[in-house]
């Protein structure tokens, strides 16, 4: 009697030791033998993180590290050098490239990608263009029936991201210029849930990346410029911003392989793939 | 008899484990919480009505966080306590053996659907629904939560409350029955007495289930964080608020202390929850003379 909980007892911590030696960890950490470190905006890292595993597919003697942190974290990295590349939704600043100069580094910038934010309605909603100052208007919480924007007589159901979001960042630095979110909006998780409560919900406004457009919305126009790819990369688009990385000098060596990779067709693709809008 | 002792040290260590956990748990969220506590103050920090952790003059006030758990919970718990309990006395005293045995493991699976699976329904479904169905502006709101809740902690609340009831002596009911009870008489007087313990615990897991839920409450309570003025308002639950923003804020800041911080607050309002109920059960326990 006594017997079978030993046995059984013995099989399961065999069964443990077998699962431990075979877990992904330990074959991973011999693959690296050549490591590049990307850090900085979370708005880059979906980019970055996706360009790399395809980057770390073809070049299995490559070890890519990509961590967020934000713009600023970055770029600091950069010039204190515990980074090979930085990503930056924003230009460097001034500060920074006199900061970065006095420690020998020569940041080189790349622009990898735009990102382009439609405001959407919901399809029966008849207003199809406001300008910056009536959406900030309507997120800080002034304006909050639609009928003063000639819509309809309904009540604005503001959709927001949360502030985690990299597309809240960037809303909230090209559209709320440092204005509070109204405490009573919605926040949702994601770009598809964004799209998804404004398609079901008629006095809704939501805000989502361009590559989140689908024929169940309605994209506004923004101080009369509809928000598309061509307006997007050519700046005009008020809601559109470029994407960074940031290399100490120009990339030399497998660093260059990388920035090579995300510029060409096929990392573009993945950059379109990401919910932004591509270079080429 | 060295095997032995080998055996019952390490059975000994697996007993205590939950003990290390909990203590681990309880160190590791007051030491991360209390930058917060000493920076912004307690008061501030439950009693503000500002939930900005993200902007450059950040607000830390919890209040409409907790508010929207008080009501999202007390919602789920109007929906959960009587279909639970109702269908734990249906299965128990009037359902025949082919629809118990049917019933009960029906109800259990329900128990087993992801909770991912009610937050999609919920969002997709029964927002649409609850919308167009009331006339208000969004279906996002802390009514559809505290359905969906409701539903997801139906069948804790049933299964729980049916054991309790299975548990009761069947010479209780055949004394009632024979001292001219009827039927009614001698489930409101004897069984459910009897059962109370049982079935208050199974209450108050349901609703320590509603209170910790973090998923559907994510998806479908809407993310406001303002005060709600009704049970139609958008509202923003303190789990959803830690699931949504633990990923990205910055560790050591001071918007990653405040969200261990709410964490505390989730964790100490539990605990408040399991007193109540041993409390309430030893009660129970003492009126009947039972020794369970």
């Amino acid at each position: 009697m006594r017997k079978i909980p030993a046995i059984s007892l013995q099989i399961s911590i065999m069964f443990l030791f077998i699962a431990m030696a075979s877990s992904p960890f330990t074959t991973r950490l011999q693959a690296g033998q050549i490591t590049i470190t990307i850090k900085g905006s979370t708005t880059v890292l979906p980019i970055a993180q996706a360009t790399a595993e395809v980057f770390m597919d073809r070049h299995p003697e490559v070890n890519i590290s990509v961590q967020g942190g934000g713009s600023g974290f970055g770029i600091a990295s950069l010039i204190d050098g515990s980074t090979d590349i930085a990503d930056a939704s924003r230009p460097m600043k001034e500060k920074e490239i006199i900061k970065a100069r006095s420690k020998g580094v020569y940041p080189h910038e790349i622009i990898v990608a735009k990102d382009g934010i439609a405001i959407i309605v919901h399809l029966s909603n008849p207003v199809d263009n406001l300008t910056s100052d009536q959406i900030l208007d309507i997120y800080s919480g002034k304006i909050s029936d639609w009928s003063s924007l000639g819509g309809k007589n309904m009540k604005i159901v503001v959709v927001s991201r949360d502030t985690s979001s990299g597309t809240y960042e960037a809303f909230e630095e090209l559209a709320l210029k440092g204005e509070r979110v109204r405490p009573d909006a919605l926040t949702t998780a994601s770009n598809q849930q964004v799209a998804m409560t404004v398609a079901n919900t008629p006095g809704a406004i939501g805000y989502i990346g361009l590559g989140y457009l689908s024929s169940r919305l309605k994209a506004v126009k923004v101080n009369g410029i509809p928000c598309t790819a061509d307006t997007v990369i050519s700046g005009k688009y008020p809601l559109s911003r470029p994407l960074f990385m940031y290399t100490n000098g120009k990339p030399k060596g497998i660093i260059k392989d990388y920035i090579g990779f995300v510029l060409s067709e096929e990392g573009q693709r993945l950059v379109r793939e990401q919910g932004y809008v591509g270079i080429r | 008899m060295t095997k032995e002792r080998f055996y019952k040290w390490i059975f000994t260590a697996l007993a205590f484990s939950s003990l290390f956990f909990l203590l681990g748990i309880m160190i590791t969220l007051l030491v991360q919480a209390l930058p917060m506590f000493r920076q912004v103050g307690i008061l501030r920090f439950i009693g503000g009505k500002y939930w900005y952790p993200t902007y450059s003059t950040p607000s830390f006030g919890i209040l409409p966080l907790m508010l929207g758990s008080v009501v999202v919970t007390t919602g789920a718990a109007c929906v959960c306590i009587p279909l639970g309990v109702g269908s734990a006395l249906y299965i128990h005293e009037l359902a025949g053996p082919i629809q118990r045995a049917i019933l009960k493991p029906v109800i259990e699976i329900l128990a087993g659907i992801p909770s991912i699976v009610y937050g999609f329904f919920g969002m997709v479904i029964m927002a649409p629904m609850v919308q167009r169905f009331f006339g208000i502006p969004t279906g996002l709101n802390a009514f559809t939560a505290s359905l969906m809740l409701g539903v997801m902690a139906t069948p804790t609340v049933c299964s729980i409350a049916e054991d309790a009831l299975n548990v009761v002596p069947s010479s209780f009911k055949e004394a009632s029955l024979a001292l001219g009870a009827n039927r009614w008489q001698t489930l409101v007087k004897v069984i459910i007495p009897a059962a109370g313990s049982g079935i208050s615990t199974a209450i108050i897991l349901g609703i320590s289930r509603a209170v910790g839920e973090t998923m559907t409450v994510l998806m479908v309570a809407g993310g406001a964080a303002c005060i709600p003025r009704s049970i139609f308002d958008p509202v923003r639950p303190m789990t959803a608020t830690i699931a949504a923003e633990m990923g990205e804020a910055v560790m050591g800041s001071l918007h990653f202390h405040a969200l261990f911080a709410i964490g505390l607050v989730l964790f100490v309002i539990t605990f408040i929850f399991n007193i109540v109920a041993e409390i309430i059960s030893r009660r129970f326990r003492l009126r009947l003379g039972l020794g369970r």
